[in-house]
């Protein structure tokens, strides 16, 4: 996926939202600044598939060597499959945030929230923090 | 913590360089400290298998003049000090009147060139000021004792791992790999006093260096030319936590503080009840810790060994059936190990190695097992 064409939380987390037989599905993961901040990552906790998460709220954690962070969910709705491999390949997040290091896919209810942001102004935000 | 943060941390005579390596600026205890440069993981594993460095200088350098420093810090410290030989370096506690650990230090006796002896305490950086403030509070009149807080006009520099000494030896004018560890020596760098020790807090054999402020980017460079051969790379404290967590050294602030005595911290080598003639010493909290060692310990510092990838951090409840039996000090995913590995005080009845206990990560029970310290000890 371009990372251009992603919507952003202030918390680090990517999201695109597509149509998928009439149903809106996002996939959800982590920016390529948050893994570089992070470093050293050793674990990460999936939901389960069927959960419900909501905007905004907590629906994983991730651990590197040094911490452990929460991953905030961009959208509301029910989780329809996650990233299996993922947690035993936490390298993938170094070389393919976007990709292949997709978190989970969520069938979207209700709208976007409004503070996504664009690339541009996710760019300003990591500038301004790192 | 009654002292005021200061609202400009301070920076160490390496702090540009830190910069201009793009390393990760933290404040660490009112200093602007490296945290890491690249990766905790590649800086752990270059200071087991090769050699790295370490600016430590926001650790707190006390330095001790006059014939009476050796008495005074023999009633200030755990260990005794006035019969440490020229060149010995030993590790202490401070204790308050009721034996809860005010610090964990070094102490060395020196000499200068021209003959001078005096004592040197290395105190962590957070309690700088408190232990500067205690042993003024308990100094008696008549002592012929002079302190002078060395911290600012100096740095220190620790180099560690298994080629730190052929690092370090071409520059030095003494034989450091003669040097037995924990002894310390006064020699010159380009006719500066150099204080070198066999000394480090990274469970790798090294040096550390206490050098003029004014020195330091000059010998930083000398040290960087020497070790290129060995691939030298600069570590930060993130590294160094997780290299003196898998050695199971303590840390001011998370396995010591002052309602933590020296006896459940596992450091009863480090309180000396006597002198080296045999007679009794009276150091400041000898009476409180005789009384909790005749009552019996409530509490132990283990290590935990947890399944899983998931590490018990500092805070963390330790449980049994159920129940709180102690808590989590410090934790981390073991580079060296690669699985989590924890420290905790735990009941005393609990403390057996092998007991099968469990630890709340975050809501979930996860077991895990009461194992020995330390995780890692370095071979030869």
């Amino acid at each position: 996926m371009n990372a251009e064409a992603l919507l952003y939380c202030d918390t680090h987390e990517w999201v695109s939202v597509a149509d998928e037989d009439g149903q809106q599905v996002a996939t959800v993961g982590i920016s390529a600044f948050a893994v570089e901040q992070l470093t050293d990552l050793v674990y990460m906790e999936l939901p389960s598939v069927g959960a419900t998460v909501t905007g905004g709220e907590e629906f994983g954690e991730v651990e590197s060597v040094k911490a452990v962070s929460a991953l905030y969910s961009p959208v509301s709705g029910t989780v329809l499959e996650v990233n299996e491999g993922l947690p035993d390949n936490l390298d993938i997040l170094n070389s393919d945030p976007y990709s292949a290091g997709w978190i989970m896919k969520v069938k979207v209810e209700g709208d976007l929230p409004a503070n996504l942001l664009d690339y541009a102004a996710y760019q300003r935000q990591c500038g301004e923090s790192g | 913590m009654n002292e005021a943060a200061p609202s400009n941390p301070a920076q160490t005579a390496l702090f540009q360089w830190h910069v201009e390596q793009n390393a990760r600026m933290v404040d660490f205890a009112g200093w602007e400290m490296p945290i890491q440069y690249t990766s905790i993981v590649e800086e752990h594993q270059a200071t087991r298998n090769k050699v790295t460095f370490f600016d430590v200088s926001h650790m707190g350098r006390l330095r001790f003049n006059g014939d009476g420093a050796g008495a005074l810090l023999d009633r200030m410290l755990t260990r005794s000090v006035s019969d440490m030989q020229v060149g010995q370096v030993r590790y202490s506690l401070i204790c308050n009147h009721e034996g809860g650990i005010l610090d964990d230090v070094l102490v060395y006796h020196l000499e200068t060139p021209s003959g001078t002896r005096y004592f040197l305490l290395v105190v962590n950086a957070s309690n700088r000021s408190k232990i500067i403030q205690w042993i003024e509070a308990q100094w008696p009149d008549e002592a012929a004792v002079e302190l002078c807080d060395r911290t600012l006009e100096t740095s220190m520099l620790a180099i560690q791992g298994p080629k730190a000494l052929e690092t370090i030896e071409p520059l030095l004018s003494i034989q450091v790999s003669g040097m037995k560890y924990f002894q310390a020596k006064v020699t010159n760098q380009m006719n500066k006093p150099c204080i070198v020790s066999r000394t480090g807090y990274t469970g790798e054999d090294g040096v550390e260096l206490i050098i003029r402020k004014d020195q330091t980017a000059h010998i930083l460079q000398n040290i960087l030319a020497a070790g290129r051969k060995f691939d030298i790379s600069p570590a930060g404290l993130g590294a160094r936590d997780t290299l003196r967590l898998e050695s199971a050294m303590p840390l001011y602030g998370h396995e010591l503080n002052e309602s933590i005595n020296p006896l459940e911290a596992g450091l009863g080598f480090a309180v000396s009840w006597q002198d080296s003639q045999g007679n009794d010493r009276d150091f400041i909290g000898r009476d409180a810790l005789a009384d909790l060692q005749a009552a019996g310990l409530q509490r132990q510092r283990v290590g935990l060994q947890l399944e899983g990838r998931r590490a018990a951090r500092e805070g963390y409840t330790v449980l049994r059936a159920g129940e709180p039996i102690g808590t989590v000090t410090s934790g981390t995913y073991s580079p060296t190990l690669e699985r989590p590995i924890s420290m905790a005080y735990v009941d005393l009845q609990y403390a057996e190695v092998g007991t099968e206990v469990e630890v709340d990560i975050r809501g979930k029970s996860v077991p895990a097992t009461i194992c020995c310290l330390p995780f890692y000890k370095r071979t030869g």
